[in-house]
């Protein structure tokens, strides 16, 4: 039987749940995994390993963390990504909505930025849902 | 007072599973002030003991190459409290392993009965963190001999595991300065 996106977003739920001790209230599709959820950088190990079991597919630590990305001085300037940048991680990240962030694309401001909603739309990509 | 919380490795398969014991003694200092009066074995220690049984096997894995920490507990769960006289019983089994880190289930049992139940996971600390190893190599090739892993350690077919080859010549450098003379006192001199 084919995974709807009802199916994606419980087993993420039931993920970030264990993972982070918050209410099931509390994850929502626009809920930002550090801002509202209280993710530290350890957790996303944590969230890492839940969904590679619950989904049994592999998630590659380039395709959540594109740390290397973030610290190329050819996409990074003066603490900002520059446009090469933001090209790169759409590319990669096509999961995610950039429109927020375009506007003052700060590399401090990327670790806010990847929501609940982002991260059902990658297992989405993952699964085929 | 050395922060050892398990005694000995019973069992040890690499990769896999490991098995080790923790004789909990009226002796041990956590017992002046952790509960006085009523000594119970903390089940921080306990979960101690069980990183120590979890992280070795996984550390095991990579030669040590890894350095491996634990970074979070996902559920600990005790049903009776360990006292003086009482043999712990570890049982660490590897969940998963990736390239930034490892989960693991260990389970603790007195006797027969099940005493705790930990979920943890470790992560390997990457090149953000200062380099070099966590522990001096001398010291750790005493501290894995003294827990006998090498001595019951196996591979998933049965073949004894052995000493990462930078652990033994780190060992033998060691045995090599060591003089047992003591060196001749000069006295006076300019």
């Amino acid at each position: 039987m084919a995974v709807t996106k009802d199916d994606v977003f419980n087993k993420v739920r039931t993920a970030l749940v264990d993972a982070l001790g918050v209410d099931e209230e509390e994850v929502t599709p626009q809920a930002t995994m550090v801002g509202d959820l209280g993710a530290e950088s350890i957790d996303f190990l944590d969230i890492v390993f839940k969904l590679e079991k619950a989904f049994g597919i592999e998630i590659p630590r380039k395709e959540l963390s594109p740390e290397d990305i973030l610290t190329n001085a050819d996409y990074v300037q003066d603490g900002k990504v520059t446009a090469a940048g933001l090209a790169e991680l759409k590319r990669r990240m096509s999961f995610v909505d950039f429109s927020k962030f375009e506007s003052d694309p700060q590399v401090r401001n990327f670790s806010n930025l990847l929501t609940v909603g982002d991260l059902c739309r990658y297992v989405e990509s993952k699964v085929g849902a | 007072m050395r922060w050892f919380w398990i005694d000995r490795f019973e069992q040890f398969v690499r990769g896999t599973r490991a098995v080790t014991i923790k004789a909990v003694a009226m002796a041990e200092e956590q017992f002046d002030d952790y509960s006085p009066g009523y000594p119970v074995m903390p089940t921080s220690l306990v979960i101690e003991g069980m990183a120590q049984t979890a992280g070795l096997l996984i550390g095991e894995m990579s030669g040590f190459e890894h350095r491996v920490v634990l970074a979070k507990i996902g559920k600990a769960v005790f049903h009776f409290p360990a006292v003086p006289g009482d043999m712990l019983r570890y049982t660490a089994t590897i969940l998963d392993v990736k390239t930034d880190g490892a989960m693991a289930t260990i389970t603790s049992h007195i006797g027969d009965r099940l005493h705790g139940e930990v979920e943890m996971m470790f992560a390997f600390l990457d090149d953000r963190f200062p380099p070099g190893p966590l522990f001096e190599p001398v010291d750790f090739v005493a501290m894995v001999r003294a827990f006998g892993m090498y001595d019951v350690g196996v591979t998933p077919d049965g073949k004894p595991i052995e000493l990462p080859a930078f652990y033994v010549q780190a060992q033998r450098d060691a045995e090599g300065s060591y003089s047992p003379t003591p060196s001749p006192v000069v006295a006076g001199g300019n």
